[in-house]
């Protein structure tokens, strides 16, 4: 697999760790009522979708950054690459 | 039939004509007591077990492809029961004893061979956390040895020794431990439960499951609608797209698992030898190819193929631990789909619908597991409580800060 970095254009996957599912960027509200509840969601549960997913890789041989790649998991396509950090930023987060 | 020398001789006289088909191609009924989801190996062991050992004929098992068409088939053959934790060990003992006198129970060679596994050490360290683990697997009934690097010489004079990274120190030896035909087994299973009235379902999707106020009262299939007392899913690789159709999330991700045969040689390695250390893991088959594999690719995918930078780092390992292979050439590679569980142990549990029950999350260790699974599988699914030695491999586990992690790496699948 072939990673489109937004900087650094194409890499090969294996300069890459991979992490999982994209949603572990929403780190559950530690001080709600229901934190519990929700950190055993986030922490153990995964969609683990056949077809389009978000994940997060880190770019550990490379510049160390973290990208939000799209890719279908029945067949490897990768569709879009974004810097983790505007992904946040679009979510209204600081970093 | 019952398969035997004397019926081999037989019919090596009479033609061969009198062979009869191992199963029958039943049309789907529309209701059963027990509707198993998948028709793999731990699926048709289930059906097999339900029939045998707790006397319900009344059984579907549906399959969307052909019997045996996915991790059964598509596996490295070992079977071993050198675990660790409590929750895991008398788990696979069981398997490994039900192994032992498997193809005397089903009347089919599966070619069951205790050829013995060997785990590599390469540090002092390394070596104590063997020790433990061996008087572990003793202490559920297991079988154990610790070797030093001369016994491991003895046994395979061709490993490097001195490798400068990870010289050997010794291992430890699983000597019940070996390998099967993994093919043989789901049909050895499948033809045992047809045998007692089960109906094995071919071809036949489950697109849907039928749930009304919390209870699951039977399956949607591209070959109609059929009603169950009890459903019970058992599609590892597949597990989170079906129980999706229950509306469930599960605390697993799908990963793909390569494996590599060699064109054939000589007899040279006496049983399995791994190398953890270095990702790999060797035997050869009875036809002389070495069969081989490492670790999983590490990111989701549902495509059962794989990626060239693993394949290097399998045959980097495998070169660095047992160099003579390097001339040998691949005949074969494929890939598997896994279901990566959270703490790299499977389930095998009851879910909050009623009626609905789940087998899943064996990672890359399901082949061996294969008899087990379908023997605690079918105890809960008859008597409604989970078996002695299956009854940690909770769904709620994580909730209850109950992890079986063998490796301790946590929640990350790819690291298990």
């Amino acid at each position: 697999m072939i990673i489109n970095h937004p900087l650094l254009g194409p890499r090969d996957a294996a300069e890459f760790v991979y992490l999982g599912d994209a949603a572990l960027m929403n780190r559950p509200d530690a001080s709600a009522s229901d934190a519990q509840e929700a950190f055993h969601d986030y922490l153990y549960l995964r969609t683990n979708p056949a077809g389009e997913m978000r994940e997060l890789w880190y770019h550990e041989q490379g510049d160390r950054s973290w990208l939000v790649v799209t890719r279908n998991t029945l067949t490897h396509e990768i569709t879009a690459v974004e810097m983790a950090s505007d992904v946040a930023r679009a979510m209204g987060r600081s970093r | 039939m019952r398969y035997s020398a004397f019926e081999v001789l037989k019919q090596g006289l009479t033609g061969n004509k009198g062979w009869t088909p191992a199963w029958r191609e039943p049309e789907p009924k529309p209701a059963y007591d027990v509707i198993i989801i998948g028709a793999g190996g731990h699926g048709l062991a289930t059906a097999y077990y339900l029939a045998k050992e707790h006397g319900i004929t009344n059984v579907a098992v549906v399959e969307k492809g052909w019997l045996g068409s996915g991790n059964i088939g598509r596996n490295t053959t070992i079977i071993r029961s050198n675990y660790m934790l409590p929750g895991n060990e008398p788990f696979y003992e069981l398997s490994m004893k039900l192994w032992e006198n498997l193809e005397q129970d089903f009347n089919y060679n599966a070619m069951v061979s205790q050829r013995g596994i060997l785990n590599l050490c390469h540090s002092d360290p390394q070596r104590d956390a063997f020790a433990r683990r061996g008087n572990a697997m003793r202490m559920a009934g297991a079988d154990a040895e610790l070797l030093d690097s001369d016994a491991v010489r003895k046994m395979c004079p061709y490993l490097d020794f001195d490798n400068a990274r990870f010289p050997i120190k010794g291992g430890l030896l699983q000597k019940r431990g070996g390998t099967a035909r993994h093919d043989a087994v789901a049909w050895g299973y499948a033809r045992g439960a047809d045998e007692r009235g089960v109906d094995i379902i071919q071809n036949c999707e489950v697109v849907g499951l039928q749930i009304e106020n919390g209870v699951c009262t039977g399956v949607d299939t591209t070959r109609g609608k059929i009603s169950a007392k009890k459903v019970a899913v058992c599609v590892a690789g597949s597990s989170s797209r079906v129980m999706s159709m229950a509306g469930m999330q599960l605390p697993i991700e799908s990963h793909v698992l390569q494996a590599f045969v060699s064109e054939g040689l000589k007899p040279t390695i006496p049983g399995v030898i791994t190398f953890g250390a270095g990702h790999f893991y060797i035997s050869q088959s009875d036809k002389g190819g070495l069969v081989f594999g490492g670790d999983i690719d590490g990111y989701n995918t549902y495509a059962q193929r794989g990626n060239l930078p693993t394949v290097e780092d399998v045959c980097e390992g495998g070169m660095a631990i047992m160099p003579m292979i390097g001339r040998s050439r691949l005949l074969r590679m494929w890939g598997g789909v896994m279901d990566m569980s959270m703490d790299g142990s499977p389930f095998i549990d009851k879910t909050d619908i009623q009626g609905l029950f789940f087998n899943g999350g064996w990672c890359y260790g399901g082949f061996k597991a294969t008899p087990a699974s379908g023997w605690c599988y079918a105890h809960l699914l008859a008597t409604g409580e989970p078996h002695a030695t299956a009854d940690q491999l909770l769904l709620n586990r994580f909730k209850r800060g109950r992890m079986i992690d063998e490796k301790g790496v946590g929640a990350q699948p790819n690291l298990h």
